[in-house]
């Protein structure tokens, strides 16, 4: 079994949110760790060395709120707890990924931020979700949107808590795969929020992202299937080892019309 | 730093991040824990921490100070298997052993949890979905958590005896004394 080289690291362990927040100041050169469940494979293989290190298993950043309308959910909340506890369709979502005990370990600050095509993401921008994180300057919040798409910039940020609406109805359909625990290569989010229906997707082009020509579609009063049509208006399929850019082309307005049907 | 395992104190000297199961293995020499994919997928490093199963390859060794770990070598008694060891066994659950371990920590953990009440195969099949076995195409394993989630016991001397398990011929290889 390979050795961890990690006996010199610095690891930080906050016992409280503000701890955390202070130790991860400007985020230069520090390696954070939710659940594990990412990057111990990295490191216990020598790819990921950390010099410095933050754990946040007990930052108390676990917090899932439901109050007023709105959702708070903490970034060290495990998927367990998002599953168990979160709205539709983020409950769900959260279900199906991995198996119990991963998701007992995985939060979901590190599916959001910590990999660039994790299988909430299209969820949260269904939602239209926002993610109050620290790092240089301080606390800010934005839209998940933006956030996600400052994916391996040099602005380290370290995520504290995502919000949103809770909405009226919410669905999430996916692609299996054989095995339970890969992220899946595609799948589509649907939330209706008042008289608007958001649609997002995993894997109908690189990364995660909202269908606006459906979304369009539906606002102007097209049927789920008319609009599942305009899917690919805003898609780019990609080949990859999992599926080809055909294979995407043909299925996302598929799960689409599959997501509106649920609604 | 110290670490609770099988209810003995222990003191460790690997690095905060290295993996629960690299403890384990190479520094306390409890090997029931196995060095699968050591990626999260496979299972065959399941532990208990606090009672509930949990990779042991994805769990930094700083996440579990104070926690009470419990493999294989910390079921039961001494000396006696639990129902779930018992059921494995007699039914024929495990082949080559790989995965065995971890099967077992996640269905005693199922099994308690339950507090007597039974679980159903739904619930068996999602618990066990995380843990990869390539020999038994899974229906044995989850035959023997049933029977032990039912409570079912088997003596086990007379099982040897008969020279079957399962209800089917024990076969026993002549290795001439080659293991």
């Amino acid at each position: 079994m390979t050795a961890a080289s990690t006996a010199s690291a610095e690891v930080l362990i906050p016992s409280s949110p503000s701890e955390a927040i202070e130790a991860f100041g400007d985020g230069d050169g520090i390696v954070v760790i939710g659940g594990g469940t990412i990057l111990m494979p990295e490191i216990v293989a020598g790819r990921l060395v950390p010099e410095r290190a933050l754990l946040l298993s007990r930052a108390g950043l676990d917090a899932i709120i439901r109050e007023g309308g709105t959702v708070r959910i903490g970034a060290g909340t495990t998927l367990e707890a998002v599953a168990a506890e979160a709205p539709e369709p983020l409950a769900t979502a959260a279900r199906q990924l991995a198996d119990p005990e991963v998701r007992r370990q995985a939060t979901l600050g590190g599916n959001i931020s910590t990999i660039s095509d994790g299988d909430l993401q299209a969820v949260l921008l269904a939602l239209d979700a926002t993610v109050r994180h620290t790092g240089s300057g301080g606390e800010r919040t934005e839209p998940v949107a933006s956030y996600l798409r400052r994916f391996g910039g040099d602005d380290e940020r370290l995520a504290l808590e995502f919000g949103f609406d809770e909405p009226e109805a919410g669905s999430y359909t996916r692609l299996d795969r054989p095995h339970a625990h890969p992220y899946t290569y595609m799948a589509v989010t649907a939330v209706r929020a008042g008289s608007a229906t958001k649609v997002a997707a995993k894997g109908a082009s690189p990364g995660c992202s909202r269908l606006p020509a459906v979304e369009q579609a539906l606002a102007d009063g097209a049927s789920p299937e008319d609009a599942a049509a305009r899917a690919l208006d805003d898609a780019e399929p990609f080949d990859d080892a999992l599926a080809s850019a055909w294979y995407r082309s043909r299925v996302l307005p598929t799960l689409v019309a599959r997501a509106l049907a649920d609604l | 730093m110290r670490l609770m395992v099988n209810g003995a104190e222990q003191e460790v000297d690997s690095g905060p991040l290295a993996s629960l199961l690299h403890v384990l293995r190479e520094e306390l020499d409890i090997t029931s824990p196995k060095a699968g994919c050591q990626q999260g997928g496979c299972g065959a490093c399941t532990v208990l921490v606090d009672g509930k199963p949990q990779r042991s390859c994805l769990t930094p060794l700083a996440s579990v100070e104070g926690a009470m770990i419990t493999t294989v070598e910390g079921l039961g008694d001494a000396g006696e298997l639990t129902a779930v060891q018992q059921a494995f066994y007699a039914k024929y659950g495990a082949q080559c052993g790989y995965c065995t371990s971890g099967m077992m920590l996640a269905a005693t953990a199922l099994i308690d949890a339950t507090n007597g009440d039974g679980v159903t195969r739904q619930e068996i099949e999602e618990v066990m979905g995380g843990h990869l076995c390539r020999c038994t195409g899974y229906v044995k394993i989850i035959e023997a958590v049933e029977a032990a989630s039912r409570g079912e016991t088997f003596d086990l001397e007379e099982l040897r005896r008969a020279g079957t398990a399962g209800g089917e011929e024990t076969m026993i290889l002549d290795t001439g004394g080659q293991s």
